[in-house]
Formats: C-alpha cells, sequence, structure tokens
C-alpha cells in the first residue's frame, strides 16, 4: 500500500502516527483519498497537482482530528494548567505597581460567598475602595465552593494564583506556602507597631499563619454544631436539646418515631459527615489525642478514632438521614433543613445563612431555627465545651500588590466586619465587629465558641490535602458501610504515615 | 526556512525533470504537513512524555518534581481496589453500550433514516442530546434522579404509579445502571448519525436487487445492510469503546464517582488524585495506564477488524 505513497514520505510518517490512534473514521478517508490518487496518476500531470494540494489538505484536516483525540486522555495530569488557567492580568501588572503606585493596578480576587446579600455587599466594598483609588481595578471571580476548589488548585499548579482568594488556612495553605505560592504579609501585619495585627482575635490570626509566617487573615471564624428546627423537635416530644450522646440517639428515635428525618446530610460532599466523625473523635480523646496522632506520638488507629466509628455507627444503625444522603450534596441538605423536612443538621457558623438562600421565600425556617453544640459523648476524655471549627479568611496570592493587601485591610476593617456580622454571613474576627451582631443565634455561638479551651481546626483543612481526602473518603465508608470503623482509621494511618513525616 | 519559494516553485512544474520534481513534491509535503507535525508534537507528544516523567515521582504539583518513587506508583495502583473498581466499571460502561446503546442506535437509524413519515423531526429530536452540553445534561440528569419525589421526575412517576422512590445516585448497586441511562441518552444520537450517514451509503441497487431476488425486510437488513454497514459499525465500536474509557464529565458532575467509589471510571480516578489529593505523579501514572489501555485496544481493535471493506472495493 505504502509504494502507491512513496512520494509523500513524510505523509506516510504520518499515517503510522495514524494507526498508532487509529482512527478508523479519519483512516477510511485517507483510503478513499488514496482511491482518488491513484485514479489521478492516469490523468494529466496539470490537473494532477491540484489534486495533491487537494489530498494535502485532507492529510492535513486528519492530522488536526488525530492531535485532538489524542490529547484527552494524556495531557490533563500533565498539563494541568493549560487546561482551566485564566486570564491573570494581575500577575503582570504586580511588579510594575511596586515600583510606581500611582499606576494602574488591578487585583484579582477569588470568593466563594455566593449567598446574595454577601455578594452584593462585597461588591459594594470594592466599588467603594475603587472610587476612592481611581488608579485600581477589583477584579472579582465568585465561585462556587468545590468549583474553586478545583480552579484554586489548577492555577496554584501553573504557579499563578489570585492576589486574594477565599482560604480555610491549616493543611493546604501550608502546602501553597511551602511551595512559594503565596505572600508572607508579616511586616505589612506588624507594622505601625504591629496596628493591623492587633485588630485582630489572635487565635483567627494563627490559623493563616505558618512556621510563624502570616500568608492571610481570617474575616470569619466559627465553629460546627447542631442547627435545629424547633417546631420539628416539638412535634416529636422533646423540649430541650440534647446535651448527652445518648440523650441525643433517644431524640433522634423520637424524631424518627414521629415520621420526620432527623437529620440533613449531604454525604456525597463526603466532609458533612466527615465532622460528625470528627466531633466524636473530639469528644472521645480530647486534644491530646489529635496532637498525638498528628506529631507522631500516637496514631490514627488509638482508641478515641476507632470508638468514634463505633458511636457513628450506632447512629447510622437508626437510619436518621434523609433518603440518598450518600449521594447528595451539601446543597441538598441546606435545601431539606430550609424548607423544614428535616430536623437537623451538623454544620458551621455559615449554615442559616445557606439554610435561607436555599429555601423558595429566602427565609429559610425563620425563628424555629436553633443551635446546640456538639453533645458530649458519655465517658469520653475531651471537655464538653471544646469545639471543633474553623472560619473563612483571605489567602494572599505570592504576585499580591501592596494594593491588593491594602484592600485586604480595606475589607477587614471593623466597620467592614460589623456590616458582614449584621448580614449574619460572619462571626467576627476583628475587634468592634461583633458591634455588628444582632442575630441571637449567632451571639449564642460565638458564646459558645469563645469558651472553648480547645479548639480544633477542620481536620479536612488541618492536616495535608491528600489525607483530608482520605478521611472524608474514608468517613464516607463508614456511612455506605463499606468500611468498618477499624479499616477506616487503618486508612487514615497509612496515609499520615507518608503524608506527616 | 525556505518557506516563501516552495509554493510558487510548484506551480511553475516542468514536465520531465523527474528528479528535482520529486524533491519539489518531497518538500511541499513537507512545508504543507509541517503546522500539523509541530502541533501534534507539542500538544500531544510531549504532554505524554511529561506524564510519563512525573509518574515516576512523588509530586504534589507544585514547583519541580524531586521525590524519585521509580515504579511506585504503578505498583501501588495495581494494588489499589479503587482502581480496579474503576477497572470493572469502565468494562462495564463498554458492555452496556455495545450491547445496548449501539443496537438501539442502529435501529433507530434504519427506522428514521428512510421514508417514515415525519423522519426528519424524529431525526432531530433524537440528536438533540448530543448537541447539549455534558454538564447541562448531567445537571439536568441529576434533578430527573432527585430522590425527593417532589422535586425528581422519575421518582415522580414511579410515585404516581404507586411505586416506591429511589435514590438512584446514591445507592452503590443502582448507581452505574443509572449513570448508563444518562449516558446513553446523550450518546446514541450521535451513533444514529453515523448510522445513518452509512445507510445512505448504500446503494440501492443492491437492496433492490434483494428484493428481487425474494429476500425479506429481515434478510434484506441482515444480509445486506448490515454487512454494507460494516465499516460504520467498526468506527461506531472504536469511537464508543475508548469514549467510554475515558469517560469523565458527567459522572464526576453526577457523582463525583459515589457513592463510596462505587461509580468510579478511570478519568475520576486520575482526577482525584491529580487534582483532589494532589498527588500529581500518582495521577499521571494513571494517566499512563490509561493511555496504554486505549492504545493497546487500539492496535488489537485494528488487527481484529482488518476485513474487506465491500463499498470501497478494497
Amino acid at each position: 500500500m505504502r509504494a502507491h505513497f512513496a512520494e509523500n514520505k513524510i505523509a506516510g510518517l504520518l499515517l503510522d502516527l495514524g494507526q498508532l490512534k487509529e482512527d478508523l473514521r479519519i483512516r477510511e478517508e485517507v483510503v478513499s483519498a488514496r482511491l482518488k490518487y491513484n485514479l489521478l496518476k492516469t490523468q494529466k500531470e496539470k490537473k494532477m497537482s491540484r489534486k495533491i494540494y487537494t489530498i494535502l489538505s485532507l492529510l492535513l484536516v486528519a492530522a488536526f482530528a488525530l492531535s485532538a483525540c489524542g490529547a484527552k486522555a494524556t495531557e490533563a495530569p500533565a498539563k494541568p494548567a493549560a487546561t482551566e488557567a485564566p486570564a491573570q492580568p494581575a500577575a503582570t501588572d504586580a511588579p510594575a505597581a511596586t515600583e510606581a503606585p500611582a499606576e494602574k493596578v488591578t487585583v484579582t480576587w477569588w470568593h466563594i460567598s455566593t449567598a446574595e446579600n454577601h455578594k452584593a455587599e462585597w461588591q459594594k466594598e470594592a466599588d467603594d475602595y475603587m472610587a476612592s483609588h481611581p488608579n485600581v481595578t477589583i477584579e472579582i471571580t465568585v465561585l462556587d465552593n468545590e468549583a474553586f476548589k478545583t480552579k484554586l488548585t489548577t492555577v496554584m499548579q501553573s504557579g499563578e494564583p489570585p492576589d486574594i482568594f477565599q482560604s480555610w488556612g491549616g493543611g493546604v495553605m501550608n502546602e501553597y506556602a511551602n511551595a512559594g505560592l503565596l505572600k508572607d504579609i508579616t511586616a505589612d501585619l506588624d507594622a505601625d507597631g504591629g496596628a493591623w495585627r492587633n485588630t485582630f482575635a489572635s487565635g483567627a490570626l494563627g490559623v493563616y499563619a505558618y512556621k510563624d509566617k502570616n500568608y492571610g487573615v481570617p474575616w470569619d471564624m466559627g465553629m460546627i454544631g447542631f442547627w435545629y428546627n424547633k417546631a420539628l423537635f416539638k412535634q416529636a416530644g422533646i423540649d430541650n436539646p440534647p446535651a448527652t450522646w445518648t440523650e441525643f440517639i433517644d431524640d433522634v428515635k423520637k424524631l424518627k418515631a414521629a415520621g420526620i428525618t432527623p437529620i440533613a446530610l449531604g454525604e456525597g460532599d463526603k466532609w458533612p459527615g466527615m465532622h460528625m466523625w470528627a466531633y466524636l473523635v473530639t469528644r472521645l480523646g480530647g486534644k491530646a489525642n489529635f496532637e498525638g496522632a498528628l506529631l507522631r506520638n500516637g496514631s490514627f488507629t488509638d482508641g478515641p478514632f476507632i470508638e468514634a466509628g463505633n458511636k457513628l455507627n450506632e447512629l447510622i444503625a437508626i437510619e436518621p438521614f434523609q433518603d440518598g444522603f450518600l449521594g447528595a450534596t451539601y446543597g441538598d441538605e441546606a435545601t431539606a433543613m430550609g424548607n423544614g423536612k428535616a430536623a437537623m443538621e451538623l454544620m458551621g457558623q455559615w449554615a442559616p445563612a445557606v439554610e435561607k438562600d436555599n429555601s423558595p421565600d429566602k427565609n429559610g425556617i425563620g425563628d424555629d431555627l436553633g443551635f446546640f453544640p456538639f453533645p458530649m459523648v458519655e465517658g469520653g476524655k475531651g471537655d464538653a465545651n471544646d469545639a471543633v471549627g474553623g472560619g473563612n479568611g483571605f489567602g494572599i496570592g505570592k504576585n499580591a500588590s501592596p494594593e491588593a493587601i491594602d484592600f485586604v485591610k480595606f475589607l477587614t476593617s471593623a466597620e467592614h466586619q460589623a456590616t458582614l456580622a449584621k448580614l449574619g454571613v460572619a462571626i467576627p474576627v476583628v475587634k468592634g465587629g461583633e458591634a455588628g451582631l444582632s442575630d441571637p443565634l449567632m451571639i449564642e455561638l460565638q458564646k459558645t465558641f469563645a469558651a472553648a479551651q480547645y479548639f480544633q481546626l477542620y481536620y479536612d483543612q488541618a492536616l495535608p490535602p491528600a489525607m483530608g481526602s482520605v478521611i472524608n473518603d474514608s468517613t464516607q465508608g463508614i456511612f455506605a458501610g463499606t468500611l468498618s470503623p477499624e479499616q477506616a482509621a487503618q486508612a487514615i494511618e497509612d496515609s499520615a504515615a507518608a503524608e506527616l513525616k | 526556512m525556505q518557506q516563501v519559494p516552495a509554493i510558487p516553485d510548484l506551480l511553475k512544474l516542468k514536465k520531465g525533470s523527474a528528479s528535482p520534481r520529486k524533491f519539489r513534491d518531497n518538500l511541499t509535503v513537507f512545508l504543507f504537513l509541517l503546522p500539523a507535525v509541530t502541533l501534534f508534537l507539542v500538544f500531544v507528544l510531549y504532554p505524554i512524555l511529561q506524564s510519563v516523567y512525573y509518574s515516576l515521582f512523588s509530586w504534589k504539583g507544585f514547583g519541580p518534581a524531586v521525590d524519585f518513587v521509580g515504579v511506585n506508583n504503578f505498583k501501588n495502583i495495581l494494588s489499589d481496589k479503587v482502581f480496579l473498581k474503576a477497572l470493572k466499571n469502565a468494562l462495564l460502561i463498554i458492555i452496556f453500550s455495545l450491547s445496548i446503546q449501539l443496537p438501539l442506535s442502529l435501529l433507530l437509524a434504519t427506522l428514521v433514516g428512510r421514508d417514515l413519515p415525519g423522519r426528519v423531526f424524529f431525526r432531530t429530536v433524537f440528536f438533540m442530546p448530543y448537541v447539549l452540553s455534558e454538564v447541562i445534561t448531567a445537571l439536568m440528569w441529576l434533578f430527573i434522579y432527585n430522590p425527593d419525589p417532589e422535586r425528581g421526575f422519575i421518582n415522580a412517576v414511579l410515585i404516581f404509579f404507586g411505586g416506591t422512590s429511589h435514590a438512584w445516585l446514591a445507592k452503590p448497586d443502582l448507581v452505574m445502571p443509572a449513570i448508563f441511562v444518562a449516558l446513553t441518552w446523550k450518546y446514541f444520537g450521535f451513533h444514529m448519525l453515523l448510522f445513518m450517514t452509512g445507510l445512505q451509503n448504500i446503494p440501492e441497487e443492491v437492496e433492490e436487487a434483494g428484493r428481487m431476488d425474494g429476500a425479506n425486510i429481515f434478510q434484506s437488513f441482515w444480509y445486506i445492510t448490515l454487512p454494507l454497514l460494516g465499516s460504520t459499525i467498526r468506527t461506531s465500536v472504536y469511537l464508543s469503546v475508548l469514549g467510554s474509557i475515558q469517560q469523565f464529565i458527567l459522572v464526576w458532575i453526577m457523582t463525583k464517582g459515589g457513592p463510596v467509589n462505587a461509580s468510579e471510571t478511570l478519568a475520576t480516578y486520575m482526577y482525584r488524585f491529580g487534582f483532589v489529593r494532589f498527588q500529581l505523579g500518582y495521577g499521571s501514572a494513571v494517566a499512563i495506564y490509561m493511555f496504554i489501555l486505549c492504545l493497546t485496544f487500539s492496535l488489537i481493535y485494528q488487527r481484529l477488524t482488518r476485513q474487506p471493506d465491500y463499498l470501497s472495493g478494497l
């Protein structure tokens, strides 16, 4: 066959590549091209040269098609940057800006606050800042939580982080810091005798520090606890929220008996259920247990980690979750709560806002919503006041200009903190911000949180990402009944052995 | 580079000057291919080689890869139950596709490809899902499968007829069939179009001759249509198998490979390690396995299907 094609050696070469890929449709095109070519040979030479062009263009098309289909499977992991990286004008602007502040500067800001009121407030704050700083343009990208994590990872791998982005501090932030992708803002915080640093609650600020350097600042800090529907609790004959695990299990049974879905859970996203396990570990083992495992004096297969799985199984056995919870997302969970279809959910301080946003009248279940801390487990070594939680903050990308940092300072002013508090989307971390806190639930949550002697940052944020992911996967295994508490703990320990060196 | 004079030279070709002509021809061919070959090298070959390189490291994706681990990644993948589950699921999708999706497409193609009244309408309707973006398809099916009968279409229908609702995407044993239904809905239109084109290439004379010889409609289909569709079917099977191995978007949006890895595909497995767990070296190794799988299939398939093509006469 190739003898006919001797004149087109390179085309033949390409065909070899084509056979590797072996797209049959294209192969047929080539075969018919060959046929045409054979016919042509008997015709006049003038016509022939024209036909050659046709064949060549055909082959060219084929080659393009081939390269297109070849790229799919393998390109993604090797060149993640190319797949999704958005334009990053800030990166090129930033260095120039440090020399001449009056020049035009673009600040990129990615946040995940999709709730309407919150989004609008931040847009307004950015507009205000731009109005008073005409040389600064702030480009805001609002992303859904999961989409944000994916997209941020991609741009981080390409080494071009946004100037300001949503961060939860902890293990993920440490990875970025280790890779030199974040800006060290310690000096900015300490300037003028620590004027900026001193506005923050130090515990909250510490979540965004790694090896004594600050790479971000918090704008919200709170804790996870149970949000419950008072009306549904009453309907099931429960007067007071449970304080102990036994009471909690009893109440779940009562709700179940009354035909009410006791707990809404978006276990398809994995992290909502993980918090339940993490809280059990915290109640059972206390601070020493987790720190021992973290610092490798202990192990993630120690008693409390396994016992937490057993307690969880005790709860799962009652089938307290809504139908299809294993495939549900956090959005489904919030929708169930916001529409009064489930009696409680275990979630952080943002829960009321998201519930409202996921209800038809944007009002959630209104005054029926209540809050109680995770019940104490009888015989646990932890304290009933210990809290698992965390908050939201601004991570600062390595290319951030002084203007970007100044804008973050502007965003975290006491005045703006009070505004967010008033909207019910944040628990202030800046002194003076709590003035805006009017929602009795938030005030209650802040008090509970302030009483905690041991504050544990969410496991999936405190630990390296690979480990956080394994913890999420393993606890989902417990919920699905595919992993025993021992197996789940072992999987986490295996990952810890590899990641916590 | 001598690109500029090349084209005018070709137009001034003289008769009889064999060897310079041949050289010019080769040069022309080379220059024409240059852009394509360059693209191929930069966007296909280079990333593949890069993947191979990274697959030998334990690498988190930030900064240079330094932690060389040899073939450990490749070994670990093979001993990971989740990977084997993903492999099994890929096989399951292939089997489903070949045994249900393609025959269905062929059946519909024979129905709407001929003189059926209203065929243009049906053709458009059947092809429509393929035009939709995969993301939209996935979100749409998420709504359809919603476990809450007030929001999920299928469960609403089931309840209406006195059945019970199911959490289709949340049960490990239901999730793969559920996803496959969405996949079929999305892609059967494409295969139907392929088959329709194939059917149009079958000369009517052959079928007419068959009828004259007394072949009934089934015999005509079995002995004339099917063999003459051979090359189209081979293409269709090929695309279907490769598509099944690389299936990602629908699965990721609908279930993220869950519940508990029940709907994990090779691509979601790769993505999970690359982009969720920050283990890009490991993820690259998965990609290499996928590449080898596709390549091996391609080569074997090419050997197996090297059959005469009745229409082109080769």
